[in-house]
């Protein structure tokens, strides 16, 4: 079944690479408006020590920005079910937070931290906030009414009702967010990168782009997809293993 | 120990459910509150279980004493073992729970080869059963039932009938219920609740659990469902 899966995949990417270095070759573009799969996979090689550097930083700044918007939605949605009034009040917050285009963001983020990794990870992080908080506040917000009668007739006190009850009951739905915001942070990550620094796949790309190094740009892609991917589906296992009993 | 009573009406935005009523559970007796869906049996039980209801009570609720619930929808929670559902009661009060009471419960309760299990292992009638066990654990002197058993098919549910009699002979329960044979097989007191208000009918002889066969029982079961239609068509 995963062998099948796996086959499949394998194929398509085969394909893919196929008609891409066939376009290449039958429209005769210049590799600096279109390189194939052959030009890139040169790329990767002769950029190795560059890209690997490359990828170890984004990486981490994924993975930080991840686990600092992750845990702060998370904080925060257990704040506003256990405190109406600090839900009604951060509703609004919350969502002004998100309608912000982060793009605009980044660079004041970069003019207030600097150039280093701290911007690159809060703009993970604020990506990564929203779908976290947001999901698992509604999670919250849902236990069954079956399970609160009886903690109330139990004569559970409200933080343990929360812990007990609440919080396990919501965890599927915390899943769904995690998942979620592991798709988002790969993206937060490189657009910080992309507005200010010099290290990370997002300032290679840029950098590359600049120089018109398109099969720079092109490898340098290929390994935020791959990292995003592999992200996400370490994301997705954790959740699968972690909350199965919850659901 | 003093009967709880409720005297008063229930509205729902501002309009009566039925007239001013009196429900008296005399302690150490089972009362079944028997009447159609809708009347506002589960909202007499939330009141006297302190729950929140959708309206309000024109009325009070006196002596009530500290109460354990169990309702149709057994509520257990898929993370917790059978052991520790039955124990849920001191895990949410931050207590230890008494491991030897708890053993005895469960294996009262049919329960003894099934406690490291998760619900989601266990049949329908077997999660009823843990429930019962957790309502048991609690020791409270009123036990409320709303409804426990109608989710069940026949044979499950005269099974658990039995149990929960046998189980909580001697203490005082109020059962909310729509199945007369039920309330003829289970009650000390029978109380019929409707549009025009709350009545206090026959119950047959003998201790419960009756036999589900027994003449009394098919002849109160025969006259619970004839004052049923008679209120409905009054």
């Amino acid at each position: 079944m995963i062998l099948r899966r796996i086959g499949t995949a394998l194929a398509v990417a085969a394909g893919f690479l196929l008609a891409w270095q066939a376009l290449v070759v039958a429209t005769g573009l210049p590799p600096f408006l279109l390189p194939g799969p052959v030009a890139v996979a040169e790329a990767l090689s002769s950029h190795r020590t560059v890209l690997a550097r490359a990828v170890l930083r984004t990486a981490t700044e994924i993975l930080a920005g991840f686990t600092l918007g992750a845990g702060t939605g998370a904080a925060l949605a257990v704040a506003m079910a256990g405190f109406p009034r600090l839900a009604a009040a951060l509703r609004p917050v919350l969502l002004i937070s998100q309608v912000i285009p982060i793009f605009a963001l980044a660079p004041i983020l970069t003019l207030w931290l600097g150039y280093g990794m701290a911007p690159k990870i809060v703009v993970a992080a604020l990506i990564c906030f929203f779908p976290v908080a947001s999901a698992f506040l509604d999670g919250l917000m849902r236990t069954s009414p079956a399970c609160l009668d009886l903690a109330r007739t139990m004569g559970a006190n409200g933080w343990r009702e929360m812990w007990h009850l609440r919080i396990p009951m919501a965890l599927p739905m915390l899943g769904s967010g995690l998942k979620l915001a592991a798709v988002y942070a790969p993206i937060g990550a490189v657009i910080g990168e992309w507005v200010g620094g010099s290290e990370g796949l997002g300032a290679v790309m840029i950098h590359a782009n600049g120089r018109m190094r398109i099969d720079l740009t092109f490898a340098a892609l290929a390994l935020v997809t791959l990292l995003a991917l592999a992200f996400h589906a370490t994301v997705s296992w954790m959740v699968r293993r972690g909350f199965a009993r919850f659901a | 120990m003093r009967p709880v009573v409720l005297s008063g009406q229930v509205r729902i935005d501002g309009q009566a459910l039925f007239p001013p009523i009196r429900l008296e559970l005399p302690p150490g007796q089972w009362t079944s509150l028997l009447g159609p869906s809708g009347v506002g049996k589960s909202t007499l039980l939330r009141l006297i279980a302190g729950l929140p209801i959708g309206g309000s009570l024109a009325g009070r609720v006196e002596n009530r004493p500290p109460v354990a619930l169990m309702a149709q929808d057994p509520g257990l929670l898929p993370w917790l073992t059978t052991r520790q559902n039955a124990a849920l009661g001191p895990r949410l009060r931050g207590q230890a729970a008494d491991a030897a009471r708890l053993d005895s419960i469960l294996a009262r309760a049919g329960l003894a080869d099934h406690a490291a299990k998760y619900p989601a292992a266990l049949s329908g009638g077997q999660r009823q059963r843990v429930a019962l066990a957790r309502t048991l654990m609690e020791d409270r002197p009123l036990v409320l039932l709303d409804e426990p058993f109608s989710a069940l098919d026949a044979r499950m549910r005269l099974a658990m009938q039995d149990l929960a009699a046998g189980l909580l002979i001697g203490r005082t329960v109020l059962m909310v219920t729509h199945d007369p044979a039920e309330a003829a097989r289970l009650s000390d007191r029978i109380c019929l609740l409707t549009e025009a208000g709350l009545t206090t009918e026959p119950t047959p002889a003998g201790p419960p659990p009756r036999a589900p066969s027994d003449p009394g029982v098919l002849a109160c079961q025969g006259a619970l469902l004839t004052r049923l239609t008679q209120e409905a068509a009054a």
